[in-house]
């Protein structure tokens, strides 16, 4: 082809035009500022165990939503922090994401002593706060949405379930904590309701390794079963060594915790086949929304997916999508508006099935699954929709008495 | 009477744990006087290392009492060449460098292996006591701490290098005006006390599971013991752990997990008050 002046222009007019035709759109798509959303788990240190997937989900959930235009026309903006399993860093992070970030939303935190050291910040500075953990009920903040399960969801019907298993003798053990000791309240007060008898209950610093002394108790009091609420890594020898002692297939064990994290994975199938918990999440979990997701889920993080075990980070994904419905309906991010239209009763459907908001509470009904640990997975042995937040509904109305700031504890004599 | 048999059992392999952890910092702290703050990682990295050679076939008895400790004594000799030999007679300079080893050590694992390795179960199963059952594997963990000390004491007492490492450490200047390698004796003392700590990882992996930030469980306890036995390395370091860990399993049993931790503690606090040079400051002050 020669070069003619003609030809050349004529290129020169084509190539501007492509190049000038993403611009136009960007433009459109663009509209205005990116949605500041911020995320603070832990990524290092000794939380990472939970931490890590429910940041893969939440990336995953932000990733979703701008492949599907964004909210609003705009684009998501995530901002993850890793507070490192640091107390200190949380309150550091949660004020940076409400004075400096100008959040739309923070979703974080994952023991519920790092929930009550943002929440106050969160509120205090107006910024939305999502807690996307199983934890021990009672929260009653209108800022502040919980979505994971609580006891009432949870514990209220693995009790009677167990019980009608194994019996009426519980011995429960529990970490030394907040989440623990108010668990640990419920964990009790089902067990007499249910007709049965707690025969001891004892508290664990998170830093025990040695259970030698209160396995040989466990064997004197010689109970039906035990109920772990224990947590963390150094937690994770308490099952080891009740598996060493030969206990395991003397005296059968539930757990509030267990699958949490990564305990399944910790341990051999000698040590933790048989374990029953419940969780509003498996990734065994039978349906097509989940088999839908786990696959795409797969295809981006490939090897690098982690093991969704119990709920924490499905949750996430879910404490997530709400917040978008809740953006969607309102049609603004403006905090006020949005609370407004999650109040509502606002639904998403996901993996773990149907997940509501009760505008009473902020918390939500959702499924419930009890399954029992099978070679480092779970299998499922029981499924419950739509379960209420009936413990915190209890304490807990909003709607009457919205400048609620305080988490109610049960009053429950142990 | 066969609870409080149990019981004995339960204290006895208290006190054998809290041996076995410290044996290590014993002779890298209590004789060399190198405030090792990566203790806790040395044991995580024994553990990590039984736990890897299981997977990979080796026998899992060769894998806790051998690897763990040949790849911790190894890792021990390059860290005291690489920093700790610059560093002998200023204690609080090797505290700092040993606390960044200890982070640095925490992150590398948990960036090569991640946060989740599989353990491996106690073998041996387990053991009736007169209607209470209990790990043959912790009662074996009684014998593994009763031999470690036993080998100490041999090497120390009855072999040449015990010779030189005890006077090394009395008076390096002495030791080297009479002809001795100071600088070797105290390479292979550091790494024999990280290869201690090494085994010990490695022995109670199975019984306690192993994670990158595992050491911070343990090295406050391996402390308080080593600094409660006092000067007399191995006798101190005996002695402390059959008072704190015979009290402290007495104190869990008799009241709550939580109490026992405490008892624990503050019966260290007392001992220290009372006897600021350890227990070995007063009594057993000719041992080793």
């Amino acid at each position: 082809m020669s070069l003619s002046r003609r030809n050349a222009l004529r290129s020169l007019a084509a190539a501007s035009a492509t190049l000038a035709a993403p611009a136009i759109f960007r433009h459109a798509a663009l509209g205005a500022d990116p949605i500041t959303v911020v995320g603070i788990h832990d990524a290092s240190g000794g939380l990472d165990i939970y931490g890590q997937p429910m940041i893969a989900c939440l990336d995953f959930a932000v990733d979703e939503v701008n492949a599907g235009g964004g909210l609003l026309g705009r684009e998501i903006k995530l901002i993850n922090y890793d507070p490192q399993s640091n107390i200190q860093l949380y309150t550091q992070f949660a004020t940076q994401a409400a004075t400096s970030d100008h959040a739309a939303v923070v979703h974080g935190g994952i023991t519920s002593a790092s929930r009550e050291a943002i929440r106050p910040i969160l509120r205090r500075y107006k910024t939305l706060y999502f807690y996307n953990t199983q934890y021990e009920g009672g929260v009653c903040d209108r800022n502040c949405f919980c979505t994971g399960s609580t006891p009432a969801q949870n514990v209220e019907s693995l009790v009677p379930y167990i019980m009608k298993k194994w019996g009426k003798k519980v011995y429960i053990v529990a970490a030394d904590y907040n989440y623990g000791q108010i668990t640990s309240k419920w964990l009790t007060k089902y067990t007499r309701d249910g007709g049965g008898d707690v025969v001891a209950v004892e508290f664990f610093p998170l830093n025990v390794t040695d259970f030698g002394p209160t396995i040989q108790k466990i064997q004197q009091a010689k109970p039906d079963m035990v109920i772990s609420a224990l947590v963390g890594g150094a937690h994770v020898s308490f099952y080891r060594q009740w598996a060493a002692a030969g206990m395991k297939s003397r005296i059968p064990m539930a757990s509030t915790t267990f699958g949490g994290g990564n305990e399944s994975l910790l341990l051999s199938p000698e040590e933790g086949d048989g374990i029953v918990v419940a969780f509003s999440y498996f990734q065994e979990v039978d349906n097509p929304a989940n088999k839908a997701f786990l696959e795409k889920f797969h295809a981006k993080l490939g090897a690098k997916a982690p093991y969704l075990g119990g709920e924490l980070a499905m949750r996430t994904y879910t404490g997530f999508n709400l917040w978008a419905a809740g953006v969607r309906k309102a049609g603004s991010i403006d905090r006020i508006k949005v609370i407004e239209a999650l109040e509502t009763g606002i639904g998403v459907d996901g993996p773990p099935g149907r997940t509501v908001l009760d505008g009473k509470t902020n918390h939500v009904s959702l499924d419930v699954y009890f399954a029992e640990v099978q070679n480092h997975g779970f299998k499922i042995l029981e499924h419950f929709a739509d379960r209420p937040p009936a413990d915190t509904a209890s304490v807990c109305d909003l709607a009457a008495h919205p400048n609620t700031d305080k988490q109610f504890v049960v009053d429950v004599k142990i | 009477m066969s609870l409080a048999l149990a019981v004995g059992l339960q204290a006895l392999t208290g006190v054998a744990m809290l041996l076995i952890i410290s044996l290590g910092l014993a002779v890298i702290f209590g004789m060399m006087r190198v405030i090792n703050l990566a203790h806790g990682e040395f044991l995580m990295l024994g553990g990590y290392s039984a736990i890897l050679a299981v997977r990979h076939g080796v026998n899992i008895w060769v894998a806790m009492l051998v690897v763990a400790p040949l790849v911790v004594g190894l890792l021990g000799a390059l860290v005291e060449r690489l920093v700790i030999r610059r560093l002998y007679g200023r204690m609080v300079d090797t505290m700092l460098a040993t606390w960044g080893l200890s982070l640095a050590l925490i992150g590398f694992v948990s960036m090569i292996f991640g946060n989740t390795v599989g353990g491996f179960s106690a073998p041996l199963g387990s053991v009736d006591v007169g209607g209470f059952y209990t790990s043959a594997y912790s009662l074996f963990l009684v014998f593994a701490a009763a031999l470690m000390v036993g080998a100490v004491w041999l090497v120390l007492r009855r072999t040449p290098f015990g010779l030189l490492a005890r006077g090394t450490m009395q008076n390096p200047e002495m030791a080297s005006a009479l002809g001795v390698a100071t600088e070797r004796v105290y390479a292979v003392t550091f790494a024999a006390g990280a290869a201690l700590s090494g085994l010990a990882g490695g022995l109670i992996a199975p019984l306690s599971g192993v994670v990158p930030t595992m050491g911070t469980a343990y090295i406050a306890k391996a402390f308080i013991t080593v600094i409660t036995g006092g000067a007399a390395m191995l006798a101190g370091t005996l002695s402390a752990s059959v008072l704190l860990g015979g009290v402290g399993v007495l104190a869990t049993f008799l009241t709550t997990p939580v109490l026992g931790e405490v008892v624990l503690l503050a019966v260290a606090i007392i001992l220290v008050r009372l006897l600021p040079h350890g227990i070995t400051g007063r009594f057993f002050r000719r041992a080793l």
